[in-house]
């Protein structure tokens, strides 16, 4: 029988849903509502630099990227081809939707270190 | 003067029209009426034509399962007072084809049903001399999904059975994690084969209308879900373990 690659997908997916369920809430607060309100103060780019040097933070940091990308893609690629009835283009839109997440990996991966 | 309520029937009758027809009735309305009370009012009083599944009157069965204003429904369990002032719309379940009227051919979910291999699978059938015992907790693991009556409304509800005919559906599915929650049960492995192909569980986008109209409480969404931690991590397994996996 032919094995499924489904699986694979969903994991990523899946673990993409969490991480980002459970990080963007906080980034977002910190970033877009806290900073900007002067709720607290703003970090300079020395500092955010500097902390970013940390090896496990550089490891959530690329983990929460990729796989919220990787949820997105996931999700989107079903939006197509089930809302929009795009089903016969599974491929290309599989091809499109997953390789951007791979992308938008590399290049956190190259950015971070 | 009595109060009337007016009921447009989906009507199909091949031998007459190839194509289905609605037809009004007015029918004395009832506060302790349900639809089913309504349609058996049509077909004794009115029009003997009209032709739909019911058998317990009391969701028990699961014949009687019809779209109601366009929801699935059992019609023994909907009362016509949430539907007042009418009209109200019955229509066959959606996702199947119509027989005639209200009755649907429901052989592509049989012949699901038998994919999902829905009994205990054991390496020792046939010792009627022992009982297979259970504790109350392995009772409680499987038997939410035991209670599902095969009324079909979740197909009539997912749109993904609707797009993609081949899924293999959220009441095989919710039924196959039944047995295979089963302490008494060893058939898991043989399950999984039609399980973990692309019809069946990956084919679920987790819309989760099956789950809310179930009349049982089955969550067969709930189920689904579960399967896939469970299949993936399978999947995961089998990649990094190629020799561990049995089978």
């Amino acid at each position: 029988m032919k094995r499924s690659f489904e699986p694979f997908w969903w994991s990523l997916f899946g673990a993409g849903g969490a991480l980002s369920a459970l990080f963007l809430p906080i980034l977002l607060l910190i970033f877009f509502i806290a900073i900007p309100l002067d709720l607290i103060r703003s970090p300079s780019f020395e500092t955010v630099s500097e902390i970013l040097e940390m090896w496990w933070l550089k490891l959530i940091l690329t983990g929460v990227i990729s796989l919220s990308m990787f949820h997105w893609a996931h999700r989107f690629r079903f939006t197509l081809e089930e809302g929009l009835q795009l089903h016969r283009w599974d491929r290309i839109i599989a091809v499109i939707c997953y390789g951007t997440a791979i992308i938008t990996t590399l290049l956190s991966l190259i950015f971070l270190y | 003067m009595k109060d009337l309520i007016t009921l447009n029937v989906f009507r199909y009758q091949p031998e007459k029209s190839k194509e289905p027809t609605y037809q009004e009735y007015e029918i004395p309305y009832h506060k302790d009426w349900v639809i089913l009370d309504a349609l058996n009012y049509i077909k004794d009083q009115i029009d003997g034509s009209l032709t739909y599944r019911w058998s317990c009157r009391m969701g028990v069965c699961g014949s009687c399962g019809m779209m109601v204003n366009g929801k699935p429904v059992l019609t023994c369990a909907t009362f016509l007072e949430s539907y007042t002032p009418g009209p109200i719309r019955i229509e066959p379940l959606e996702n199947f084809p119509v027989i005639r009227d209200l009755v649907i051919d429901m052989s592509d979910f049989l012949e699901k049903l038998k994919k999902v291999k829905p009994w205990i699978i054991r390496k020792d059938v046939g010792s009627e001399d022992r009982e297979y015992l259970q504790t109350p907790s392995q009772l409680a693991d499987y038997k939410q999904y035991s209670m599902c009556i095969n009324c079909m409304l979740c197909y009539a509800a997912c749109p993904v059975y609707g797009l993609e005919p081949e899924f293999i559906g959220p009441a095989a599915l919710a039924l196959a994690q039944r047995y295979n929650m089963d302490s008494r049960d060893e058939g898991k492995n043989q399950r999984m084969k039609a399980l973990s192909h692309d019809t069946g569980i990956w084919q679920c986008t987790f819309v989760g209308d099956c789950s809310a109209v179930c009349p049982k409480n089955v969550d067969p969404a709930g189920a689904i879900q579960r399967y896939k931690v469970e299949g993936a991590s399978n999947w995961w397994k089998t990649l990094l373990l190629p020799y561990a996996s049995k089978d």
